[in-house]
């Protein structure tokens, strides 16, 4: 791989405060301004190895987070997301910036790219080749996709699986796993090395904290990669660690549902699903602890490309 | 006149997209983004000659929008096709309006035009029927206080709009083109006479009436963000119309006059040359100068909309470019109510804005949820 230079924490905390931190994650480009020094510092540790950008002519999602005006900071700092100078978003506190950025970039994606079909899912990859793990809520996907990314797989993504509408491929677009309450211990103790930006305390999902997700030679790759298999994990305390298949039909719809533009893409969406499921092999994924679970995953066959 | 802004020069020459660099298309980007017109961008890019290393930033975007605008699309097809069954039952002809009309006219520039509400006119004698006969086909008013209700039904031309409770698409059903409080009164009935019908059995204003209507929505209308776009429909349909209909020029000064509508026709017609160099006959424009205000007032209205018609973005920005869309936001009242009736709706609109509903979260859903 040719070598690039990556953003540091100095370069990163300068451009914020001028024109702004062109900062590429996978084939997007955001351009990220912010006044305020938490989200320098969560930056500057999370995305010190991403590459700079190619140009500073062009960003995709032109975002920032600043500080409210002085009327609204009456009972309390409070900041706010803007998308290219609109705010979509009532204002957080100051304790929140941190992950309302973050969410904030989810947020572009989740409104926009419909040149992808776009599912709510974890993308993890080993051998060149990827699994796509579409996340209900309460299912523990980030969990586990911080374990998986821990022992050795590359994260593609930990909240957007992006398809090609035209084959089976999935676009990386690494970014940090965001964890909230007790997972973020459970990392903690399942690897002493992991690297966690700034907590967020009291947002509306609890505490929230974002792992550093770069850590493959390969994470920064920008080329689309086969998908061979989709596994729906669910956690179930007690339960025995186990993989087994589901059917093409009823995995489609679960992948459908999980879709924020599948009907929007109308016929399209239709048959991009219909080549992704009929390329990989589709399993139901139930565990009760990490390891039991990353050791299953270890012996997976991740098929022919 | 003030400057122009990039959109503009781009709506006025398209040929300029094939020189343009990749901080000018960032720029572009944003303000078609603001303007609702990155599916007309999409339109262009297809004309011309774009450089792969700026087409592969750019295209996304554009074919992420021309994505929706086809669902929209593929969404009234449907609804075409069951609204005249609808009123086929009452036996009242469906006259679209707007978008709608386009679509269902297939003219080139609606194939890439975003989309909202299906706006149609009937006769006011058949609302009663209109409404009963809609609501047994899943219609349903959204959910209004009384004070909305009695606003719509006795102020403005309109019913409530109307949601389809399982396709929830909007049916905004018109029985004039302004409201009775206004202070111009074109008949319906001329323009119901004039309605076009087409093969699917669907009616749509004369090319004439279409412009004149598109004006004067546009010069009546308070909410500006969107002036821009409404601009370049006017725009579209006179060089479409000037190249498809017969007579097309001598009969639109004529006609406005008849339909009591000259002013409106007068600024689009004013606009569009001003701000997107519409090829507009000097005949033309010299007949509809009779419609025009005195020097005075037409000053203060350049001020006004060169102003609140750029894009609703900082970078087409003027300095006045607020209160300029304000100053028109209360005109549009003004021009529907009277001063009486505006002054408590306009407290009450603000007092229901400021502790309006909370915004969306960050944490968009998908569709399935």
């Amino acid at each position: 791989m040719p070598a690039v230079t990556p953003l540091d924490a100095t370069y990163i905390k300068s451009s914020l405060a001028h024109d702004g931190l062109f900062l590429p994650v996978g084939p997007v480009v955001y351009q990220i301004r912010s006044n305020l020094s938490i989200v320098a510092e969560g930056l500057a540790k999370l995305y010190a190895d991403y590459p700079r950008p190619t140009t500073q002519e062009f960003s995709d999602h032109l975002i920032a987070i600043n500080r409210q005006g002085l009327l609204r900071n009456l009972f309390g700092s409070r900041v706010n997301f803007s998308y290219d100078h609109k705010h979509p978003f009532d204002g957080m506190t100051l304790g929140q910036a941190y992950a309302f950025l973050e969410w904030g970039m989810n947020w572009c994606i989740s409104v926009h790219h419909n040149e992808y079909l776009k599912i709510h899912a974890a993308v993890l990859a080993k051998d060149g080749k990827a699994l796509v793990m579409p996340g209900a809520p309460g299912a523990g996907k980030s969990t586990l996709s911080a374990a998986l990314m821990l022992r050795g797989w590359r994260l593609l993504s930990d909240e957007h699986a992006l398809i090609k509408l035209d084959e089976p491929k999935v676009v990386p677009l690494c970014r940090p796993v965001s964890l909230k309450n007790e997972s973020i211990e459970i990392i903690q103790s399942f690897d002493s090395n992991a690297v966690f930006g700034p907590a967020s305390l009291d947002t509306h999902k609890g505490r929230v904290a974002h792992l550093k997700a770069d850590l493959h030679p390969e994470s920064h790759d920008m080329n689309a990669m086969q998908v061979t298999r989709i596994i729906f994990p669910r956690f179930a305390s007690n339960a025995k660690t186990s993989l087994a298949p589901k059917t093409r039909a009823e995995s489609f719809m679960r992948a459908a549902e999980q879709s924020f533009n599948y009907s929007t893409l109308g016929k399209q969406g239709f048959v991009s699903m219909q080549g992704l499921i009929s390329a990989c092999e589709c399993s139901e994924f139930i565990y009760s602890d990490l390891d039991s679970a990353v050791a299953l995953f270890e012996q997976l066959d991740m098929g022919t490309a | 006149m003030t400057d122009t802004f990039l959109l503009a020069e781009v709506i006025q020459k398209p040929e300029r997209l094939a020189q343009l660099s990749l901080s000018d298309w960032n720029l572009l980007i944003r303000q078609a983004r603001y303007s609702g017109l990155l599916g007309k961008l999409y339109q262009l890019t297809r004309r011309f000659d774009i450089c792969s290393n700026i087409l592969d930033k750019v295209e996304p975007h554009l074919l992420s929008t021309q994505i929706i605008v086809n669902k929209q699309r593929d969404g009234l097809r449907c609804e075409l096709v069951k609204l005249p069954q609808a009123f086929a039952e009452v036996s009242v002809p469906i006259v679209l309006l707007k978008g709608a009309a386009y679509y269902a006219l297939e003219l080139p520039f609606s194939e890439s035009r975003m989309l909202s509400d299906i706006d149609l006119l009937v006769p006011k004698q058949a609302l009663d029927r209109v409404e009963k006969v809609l609501a047994k086909h899943g219609w349903q008013p959204q959910p209004k206080d009384d004070y909305d209700e009695h606003y719509y039904r006795e102020w403005m031309h309109e019913i409530p709009p109307l949601v389809h409770r399982k396709r929830r698409s909007v049916l905004d059903v018109h029985h004039t083109i302004l409201p009775p409080t206004a202070k111009y009164h074109p008949d319906p009935k001329k323009l119901m006479a004039a309605a076009r019908e087409l093969a699917s059995g669907v009616r749509v204003l004369c090319p004439a009436d279409m412009v004149i209507h598109s004006a004067t929505h546009l010069f009546h209308e308070g909410e500006l963000e969107h002036g821009l776009r409404d601009l370049v429909d006017i725009h579209e349909l006179l060089q479409y119309f000037a190249e498809n209909e017969p007579d097309f020029w001598e009969r639109l000064v004529p006609r406005a006059i008849e339909l009591d509508l000259l002013l409106p026709l007068y600024y689009g017609l004013h606009y569009a040359e001003a701000i997107l160099h519409t090829p507009i006959p000097e005949v033309t424009l010299q007949q509809v100068e009779a419609g025009a205000p005195n020097r005075f007032m037409r000053s203060i209205m350049d001020w006004l909309f060169l102003r609140a018609l750029r894009p609703a973005h900082p970078s087409g920005d003027l300095f006045g470019t607020g209160l300029a869309r304000w100053a028109l936001y209360v005109r549009s009242h003004y021009l529907r109510m009277p001063l009486r009736l505006l002054m408590p709706h306009l407290v009450r609109k603000a007092w229901k804005k400021r502790f309006k509903d909370e915004k969306e979260t960050p944490n968009a859903l998908p569709e399935g949820k």
